[in-house]
């Protein structure tokens, strides 16, 4: 395998320094970056803001990461699949930006293709449009949202070719593609890595312009 | 009034969703998209080949519940319960997902609520307890669907009605109900009215008005 962007998972994740904003790809435990996860909470590396649809279970993936005290903010859409967030919360250890699911996913995605703010009908009149500059379009109440942008992108994809391309599998793919197009230094954690040209073009996901580091899984 | 059991409840509001969806199917393709509870359980009762369940966290064509030792949780529905794959399924990223959704290509949404009121709000996101903090795609879903079903029970588990004159939960969206299922009764929003389509043998109109706090027109 030859990748100039090849690294190992520990010198991969020594790129996240204390208090950036890190985005993570995942749909609960599915799609996640396993192993830089692990590696990122070993490394105690604290301060964080981390960007996710949700924060795992308590304890496994990205749960460890708010068990370990690392996390400072959140900005996602779902943790109620893991009650120590609102422990958390609730005891001021942490913020919580809550965002509905295709808004952020939306929001994540225009960080990446350039547009810093968008209106949608999602949330109007709602607590979560509360204090957000509203308009209407076609008589229908819309909400101005603003990008999110992150420090660093660590995604879960199936395979890379040396160059980087990527491409996903089943719904393992979720928020990954739009995050590898967000964040300052994209991390792709990979199960294989195959030579330039074996990748179907047709089927490649993710550019590889858009990923500066690939990891490869170790089991 | 005769009392329907919690399961019994579920199984018919999950059936008469799905008879109403294979109903809408006779006139071409479907695509609908369901919540979690009750909303999951109406895919076991579809029968017609011509409805399509996406699923938003990026997969269209989702089938049945994947069968124990045949897993694979990186095939997953909104629930997180692994699924199978149909014939001509397909993958999208969660914005994609989302685009289908809000871009207003799904035609129908099924979900559950806490509340919803006469005049078309669901509150289906949160009891502020200090216990819950999420909102999922649930804002998107009512807004964005063509058609937003309500798959509930009559009361709530000590009895309170969940059809009520103005919702007293945050909101998850304003007047985007357009039908509301429950194990007693059918009830559809025409012009910002609530008004009972069907009725079960097991209750009369007055027993009804008894267990709704909402105004409805018969």
């Amino acid at each position: 395998m030859v990748s100039d962007k090849y690294r190992s998972i520990e010198d991969a994740i020594a790129r996240v320094k204390p208090g950036s904003r890190i985005m993570v790809g995942s749909f609960g435990l599915a799609g996640y970056p396993e192993e830089l996860i692990e590696a990122l909470a070993a490394s105690g590396t604290g301060d964080l803001t981390i960007i996710s649809n949700d924060l795992g279970t308590p304890g496994v993936g990205l749960g460890k990461l708010l068990t370990n005290n690392q996390i400072r903010s959140l900005i996602g859409t779902y943790y109620n699949w893991n009650p120590e967030v609102a422990g958390a919360y609730n005891e001021g250890r942490i913020s919580v930006k809550l965002v509905p699911q295709g808004t952020f996913a939306e929001a994540i995605r225009a960080a990446g293709v350039g547009i810093p703010a968008f209106f949608t009908p999602t949330g109007a009149g709602t607590e979560l449009a509360a204090g957000k500059e509203t308009r209407e379009f076609a008589g229908k109440a819309c909400v101005l949202e603003e990008s999110i942008h992150a420090d660093v992108a660590l995604i879960k994809a199936y395979k890379a070719d040396e160059l980087g391309n990527l491409v996903y599998y089943k719904t393992a793919r979720n928020f990954n593609p739009v995050m590898a197009m967000a964040a300052d230094t994209v991390i792709a954690e990979v199960e294989e890595i195959v030579p330039v040209g074996s990748l179907d073009p047709e089927c490649i996901v993710t550019p590889h312009m858009y990923v500066d580091v690939l990891t490869m899984r170790k089991s | 009034m005769q009392v329907i059991l919690e399961q019994q409840a579920k199984e018919r509001i999950a059936s008469m969703i799905a008879r109403y969806f294979d109903g809408k199917a006779r006139n071409g393709r479907l695509f609908i998209n369901l919540g979690v509870g009750i909303p999951t359980m109406v895919a076991n009762y579809i029968t017609s080949p011509s409805i399509y369940v996406q699923a938003e966290n990026g997969m269209l064509g989702v089938g049945c519940a994947a069968p124990e030792g045949r897993m694979d949780h990186d095939l997953i529905n909104a629930g997180r319960t692994c699924v199978t794959e149909t014939p001509g399924c397909s993958y999208m990223d969660s914005a994609a997902s989302f685009g289908m959704i809000r871009g207003g290509h799904i035609d129908a949404t099924v979900i559950g609520a806490f509340e919803v009121d006469q005049k078309g709000n669901i509150a289906n996101w949160i009891i502020p307890n200090g216990k819950q903090l999420g909102v999922g795609g649930a804002m998107d879903l009512v807004t964005g669907a063509r058609e937003v079903v309500i798959a509930m029970q009559h009361t709530s588990k000590n009895g309170k009605p969940k059809l009520v004159k103005q919702c007293t939960l945050p909101i998850t969206g304003i007047g985007e109900a357009d039908m509301v299922i429950t194990e007693y009764a059918v009830f559809v929003f025409d012009k910002g009215r609530l008004i009972l389509k069907e009725i079960a043998p097991e209750i009369t109109v007055d027993e009804l008005r008894g267990i709704t706090d909402a105004e409805f027109n018969v």
